[in-house]
């Protein structure tokens, strides 16, 4: 009884946050393209799905130190970098869990040979920085994230993704 | 009385002891840094302490002491992105928000070229891509102009220059007259990357032949096979010679060689003879009747 007590608590306490972390506010702007080929919107959608889609890995991988997850939607540069990543903050003794409130998309460059596409996400995010189980740091966060996505065998995936400052 | 020296004592004990000693840390470093660039973090307090810089792009743990400047030297701190600034203390843990920002000056290239190999004479038949990164492979945001050049194997060189946005530029391009090999570069500030883009003869173009009578049989020969740029189309190339008589129709396919097709073809007085490529048509000879 105590224990099924225990539980409801922390399911209850569980929810709010697995919820906020699955429904970030997403904000697709209208393709501002400085390249000659036309945009089909079903390659933007796609587009924007795969790149979601990383979200929702990367965040998996950095809060559980598993760099295996960021295989199914990065490739080249940014999943070389974010696995080193990993593996860094597994030597520190730390996770990290990104918690993202909300993203404002727009894609920005389709490459004449249509084999990138370039997108501008402003995103906001809250940064945890764990040790032991325990949260030794939390910033909320305003960034300007930059990906690139190249299209893989079935979807887009993602071989730039970096932050810079706004 | 003694009960307040001893509390004196006590309080004079305690401080003493490291534990004590140790103050809150607190931090102070410059809110953005460009990527690799060396930087010194400011504490104050005193004892040990333990400083994480953390962001997707990198993570750095090191032991410290705190009241001295961290320094971070020079080519540590590479990747850019947004990052939280941690020091812990024995008993409590300060933070701040740090943005590295790509360095300014281009090392990299991501040049995507094609295709590698078309048909000369095409019309913005060439694209280039190109992604601009630092020398830690951060994309460099800021507008960097960028020169591309397509020299053919002789003739005059194509130029174009555009100015990155987000770190991407691009180009398009015509093929040239020639067939060969050109050179397509991308160059920013002193880097640049090459590729070659193969230029191959267009379809045949005014295909002209001529027919002499071999015995009982006609030979029909082609003159030698060119582009509309008069390049030589490459052996192989097949070219189709069809003869109609009495309602009649046959077709041999010939492949090109040395610039030259021919064919053997029954003799029919009054067939008509015509020679075609792909899309493209010669003369016609009326056998007997010219």
């Amino acid at each position: 009884m105590k224990l099924a007590r225990v539980l409801a608590a922390a399911s209850l306490m569980l929810m709010p946050l697995s919820l906020w972390a699955d429904q970030a506010a997403v904000h697709i702007q209208p393709p501002d393209l400085h390249s000659p080929r036309p945009l089909e919107e079903q390659t933007a959608t796609s587009v924007v799905r795969g790149y979601l889609q990383s979200w929702k890995n990367f965040k998996l991988a950095f809060e559980q130190n598993r760099s295996d997850l960021l295989n199914a939607d990065f490739v080249g540069t940014a999943l070389d970098q974010l696995k080193s990543t990993i593996g860094e903050q597994a030597a520190a003794g730390i996770t990290t869990r990104y918690v993202d409130q909300s993203h404002d998309i727009q894609i920005v460059f389709y490459s004449p040979d249509g084999l990138s596409v370039q997108l501008v996400d402003k995103v906001v995010y809250k940064e945890q920085v764990i040790k032991g189980g325990k949260v030794i740091a939390s910033q909320p966060i305003h960034a300007r994230f930059v990906a690139v996505l190249t299209p893989a065998a079935a979807r887009w995936s993602v071989r730039i993704f970096q932050a810079t400052p706004e | 009385m003694r009960l307040r020296r001893l509390l004196i004592m006590g309080a004079l004990a305690a401080a003493m002891s490291p534990m004590a000693l140790a103050q809150n840390p607190s931090i102070d470093f410059p809110q953005t840094i460009a990527a690799g660039a060396a930087f010194s973090i400011r504490s104050t307090g005193n004892g040990k302490a333990m400083l994480y810089i953390v962001g997707p792009a990198q993570v750095i743990r090191r032991d410290v002491n705190l009241g001295q400047d961290i320094d971070i030297d020079a080519g540590v701190l590479t990747g850019a992105g947004d990052y939280i600034v941690i020091l812990t203390g024995s008993s409590s843990t300060a933070h701040g928000h740090l943005a590295v920002s790509p360095a300014s000056a281009p090392a990299h290239l991501s040049f995507l070229a094609r295709p590698s190999r078309l048909p000369v004479n095409l019309h913005n038949g060439i694209s280039g891509a190109v992604y601009v990164f630092d020398a830690y492979h951060n994309l460099i945001i800021k507008p960097k102009t960028v020169s591309f050049q397509l020299a053919p194997a002789s003739g005059a060189t194509q130029q174009h220059k555009t100015t990155t946005v987000n770190g991407a530029a691009w180009t398009q391009m015509d093929s040239t007259s020639r067939e060969g090999d050109d050179k397509f570069v991308a160059q920013v500030e002193g880097v640049s990357s090459k590729r070659i883009v193969q230029q191959v003869p267009g379809e045949p173009c005014g295909l002209k032949m001529s027919a002499k009578p071999a015995g009982n049989q006609i030979e029909v020969q082609t003159a030698p096979v060119r582009d509309c740029s008069g390049n030589a189309v490459p052996d192989g190339t097949i070219i189709t010679f069809t003869e109609e008589y009495d309602g009649m129709q046959s077709t041999v396919d010939v492949p090109l060689k040395r610039d030259i097709a021919t064919i053997k073809l029954p003799a029919h007085e009054g067939a008509r003879i015509s020679v075609a490529s792909g899309v493209a048509m010669g003369n016609e000879i009326n056998w007997g009747k010219e």
